[in-house]
């Protein structure tokens, strides 16, 4: 190790100031970013991962202040480095770092794109903030930069809006907007966790690839050890706003030290199997749902006399069965119809044909009182436990509002029965007067469990309950789940684009891929032994948590022969 | 796409129009009675009584002895031709009376609305950027007591300040010797030194709900990791909060051209008449008074098209501004 540290942090403190004084969100964190390497910044949800990325920006949001430690920035290895924590965070000199020297790209595609301006308006800016050019050849440099993230048709990809793109090619925007000033190093706050396997592949490929023709530091910054195996060259793994350990890849995974690094790698090394106290289903469990030819197609108009120019077929034939205690998982990418259907089979949206059979009623033809009666024996759990729960209701209030709608309860026996669901999945009973923002993440989820089976149903839809959540989480929440399907004899339609947790949770599984069924059958099998084409791409994206195993397989994406 | 958007924005406003003209039309045949009735109970104040035949008679000359449907579609047929009827009152054409008004209504509303814009934009930006800060809470404020102020209270003391501690000449839109002159520069100045203060007067409520809604809109934007890209590309602070999270909370401003336009001709009377002001409002609220139908369907009728037209230009800057609801 010759090279000297492009980046240093130095024992950095960053507190945020209340009414109670200030509360140090950073203990003394101290890492070095070195050219051609990447490292990786690893923890959970409150670690300050974020917070660190940020403050190496001088961008720490309000009412954060740093109250220690240093930023050492030495892009020429001069010896003689910037202070970077020295600068005046709206100053000319910390300005020209940003984007410039240092670029960043953030977790969620979508909104960190601004909605009113184009990718190339957006693009061509930061070009022209730090390189001197005229318009015209700054947007050549961001058709350039926009070809070598492999975004097809550049030159029309930029004057197209952010909501025109897919997620996968918004980030391969930001990418290039990141790097369109070739900075030194680039900083990367979870810049995957948003998209699905198969491009978050793709994305981490482009990344290694223009590490390598630009030669800099990237700093990573991921909750996800599947992700850190692939791409990793050092790791520091954070905690509450420690540095709990840090060191080479390989020795982070075979011979971690510290207890959190374990667990981290054991919530991992959990979902790599079924879950072990998983009850199977009786053999002879009949069908609760049969679902047959399902279709839904959404007709796209356009020109003056909005004729349909187009037609997404966003389930196309799909039938499956459901047999009762048993978890079902769809898989497949964005774009695949899983939520679709999903949302198909509790009626929020109204398919087009095929046959929905629940325990002999019919549920496609069902109106009025029937849909009502259905629904409360089929009801849904959504991705977003921050979207999906309304900030101005009580736990309570949530919780209560169906038994309330479906007249069930009142008074002191509604009231117990929030107590009983709130005790079922794991929450205190005593809190049931907080609002939703008091909880964190998994405990949101909880609530949103607690609201799904107040009604006791026997059908639940679980669209990606897991994907908003960290990885301990993650196995704590499908614990629950487990638990309840066992107590209460629920059966599950389980959407999701990740293939470890289908595995540790599900029966059998579906594979979707634009609109169809493409395979289904017993998890396992699946898994180890793919038939279709597709399912054997999606596999090959789903990054695997040991570094020694990188680059031994070929990943590829599925082309079929009819696009 | 927007010329589609546009083009089909137009074609709805015919039927539209059509429904306003009925129900403008309706409303003022609502009360009991007709122009006559009251025109009768008039000379009757001054003794004088109308025998049954002369009353007939001038009925069927006015040809409010005819059927509702018959008189609407003369009405709006002659309209069709931009022949508003004769006022009876008046005895003048409706348009000669109208458009002298409804051209001051609409200089006014305009100025009010350029000067509520200009007012209320850097301090509803300067409030968000700087939340809490004593400018903040003093924008506040004001905003509040702006909001909670009636206008027409408001017209008085300007007025009584005006008149008493500088002695200007005010009420009105124009002094005494310009009133009725033909335009010259020295009306335009006249006219410019009347209009501060219905302009202040009419614009303190909206430019204090502006200031409160840019606020809101604002602080929900800053906070939007977009805005933390721009800053990350090492954007000075001024021009990232102008071009990103402004940008998109401007929406609410464009929308205020839609209600601005009626609020201020229908909203504005008790200002316009305590103020004197030449405007539509008052010379509206007589016409109704003394059932001087077509005089008060030639208002009734302008100010929806005004509203409709309002609508329509504020509905086009907004596509034209954010391209998320040219894509729906």
């Amino acid at each position: 190790m010759t090279d000297h540290p492009i980046l240093t942090v130095d024992r950095l403190n960053v507190g945020f100031a209340s009414r109670q004084g200030v509360m140090d969100v950073l203990h003394g964190v101290s890492f070095e970013l070195h050219r051609g390497r990447t490292t990786c910044i690893v923890g959970e949800s409150g670690s300050g991962k974020s917070v660190t990325a940020r403050t190496i920006l001088n961008m720490v949001p309000r009412p954060g202040i740093i109250n220690g430690g240093r930023i050492l920035f030495d892009p020429e290895g001069t010896g003689r480095p910037t202070v970077l924590t020295d600068l005046d965070p709206r100053g000319r000199e910390i300005r020209a770092i940003r984007g410039g020297r240092i670029g960043m790209i953030f977790q969620e595609p979508m909104s960190s794109l601004s909605p009113v301006h184009t990718i190339g308006n957006q693009i061509v800016e930061a070009v022209r903030l730090h390189r001197d050019c005229s318009k015209a050849e700054a947007r050549e440099i961001a058709r350039d930069m926009l070809e070598q993230v492999e975004i097809p048709q550049p030159e029309k990809a930029l004057d197209k809006y952010a909501f025109e793109y897919s997620g996968g090619m918004r980030q391969r925007a930001m990418i290039a907007m990141a790097l369109s000033c070739h900075p030194d190093v680039l900083i990367a706050d979870e810049p995957t966790t948003a998209l699905d396997v198969t491009t978050q592949a793709e994305i981490l490929d482009l990344m290694r690839k223009l590490q390598d023709e630009l030669h800099m530091a990237i700093m990573f910054i991921t909750h996800d050890m599947g992700v850190v195996a692939e791409i990793a060259d050092q790791v520091v793994v954070m905690e509450k706003g420690h540095v709990v350990e840090q060191g080479g890849v390989e020795q982070i995974f075979t011979a971690p030290r510290h207890r959190y690094t374990r667990k981290l790698l054991g919530a991992v090394k959990r979902l790599e199997e079924p879950a072990t106290e998983k009850r199977r289903p009786a053999k002879a469990a009949g069908p609760v749902l049969k679902v047959q030819d399902l279709a839904l197609h959404f007709e796209k108009r356009e020109g003056f006399l909005q004729r349909v120019t187009d037609t997404v077929r966003a389930v196309d034939g799909v039938s499956f069965t459901l047999h009762e205690g048993e978890a079902l998982g769809i898989v497949g990418e964005s774009g695949s119809g899983k939520t679709t259907v999903g949302r198909c089979i509790a009626r929020v949206y109204d398919p087009q044909g095929g046959v929905m059979d629940y325990r002999g009623q019919d549920l496609m033809a069902a109106e009025g009182a029937r849909l009502r009666e259905s629904r409360r024996e089929v009801r849904m759990i959504f991705q977003d436990p921050f979207a999906s729960l309304n900030p101005r209701m009580t736990v309570k209030q949530l919780i209560a509002e169906p038994l309330i709608v479906n007249g069930l309860a009142s008074g002191q026996a509604l009231e117990d029965r929030v107590a009983k669901l709130l005790t079922d999945v794991g929450l205190d009973p005593g809190m049931m007067e907080r609002y939703p923002h008091a909880f964190s993440g998994g405990q949101r989820q909880r609530i949103v469990v607690a609201r799904a089976i107040a009604l006791d149903p026997k059908v639940v839809i679980a669209d990606e309950p897991t994907s908003a959540l960290d990885v301990s989480i993650r196995t704590q929440v499908l614990d629950l789940l487990l638990k309840l399907q066992a107590d209460l004899g629920l059966s599950f339609i389980f959407i999701s684009h990740d293939m470890a947790v289908i595995r540790y949770f599900c029966d059998r599984v579906a594979v979707m891929f634009r609109g169809r069924i493409v395979e289904i059958g017993e998890t396992e099998q699946i898994i180890t032994d793919p038939q279709h084409p597709y399912t054997r791409a999606l596999l090959s994206s789903v990054p695997i948590a040991d570094p020694t195993l990188r680059g031994t397989r070929t990943r590829h994406r599925y082309h079929p022969e009819t696009a | 796409m927007i010329w589609r958007f546009i083009l089909k924005r137009i074609l709805w406003m015919v039927p539209f129009l059509f429904a306003v003209s009925v129900v403008a039309f309706l409303l003022i045949q609502a009360p009991p009675g007709d122009y006559l009735t009251t025109y009768i109970a008039k000379l009757g104040e001054s003794n004088e009584v109308l025998d049954q035949a002369s009353v007939e008679n001038l009925r069927a000359r006015f040809g409010l002895d005819q059927p509702l449907y018959v008189q609407y579609f003369k009405w709006v047929g002659n309209l069709v031709q931009g022949d508003f009827g004769m006022s009876f009152e008046w005895r003048q054409p409706v348009s000669d009376l109208v458009w002298g008004r409804m051209a001051l209504t609409l200089m006014l509303s305009f100025a009010t609305l350029l000067f509520t814009w200009a007012v209320a934009f850097p301090i509803g930006v300067y409030s968000a950027v700087r939340k809490y800060s004593v400018g903040d809470y003093i924008a506040t404020t004001i905003g509040f007591i702006g909001l909670a102020t009636p206008n027409f209270l408001l017209a008085l003391i300007l007025m009584y300040v005006g008149v008493v501690h500088f002695g200007s000449d005010v009420g009105g839109l124009f002094s005494n010797e310009y009133a009725n002159a033909p335009w010259s520069w020295g009306k335009f100045v006249d006219l410019m030194q009347h209009l501060w203060l219905p302009v202040v007067v009419l614009g303190t409520s909206a430019t204090a709900s502006l200031i409160r809604i840019m606020r809101a809109n604002l602080l929900d934007e800053l906070n939007k990791p977009y805005v933390d890209t721009a800053r990350a590309k090492g954007l000075s602070e001024f021009w990232l909060i102008m071009k990103y999270p402004v940008r998109v909370a401007l929406n609410p401003f464009i929308s205020t051209i839609g209600w601005v336009l009626p609020n201020l001709v229908s909203g504005a009377v008790v200002t316009a008449i305590v103020l004197s002001l030449p405007t539509a409002g008052p010379l509206m609220l007589q016409a109704l008074l003394s059932q001087d139908m077509y005089l008060a369907g030639a208002f009734v009728l302008l100010l929806s098209s005004l509203t409709v037209i309002g609508m329509l230009i504020s509905d086009i800057l907004l596509v034209l501004l954010d391209p998320r609801v040219r894509y729906e």
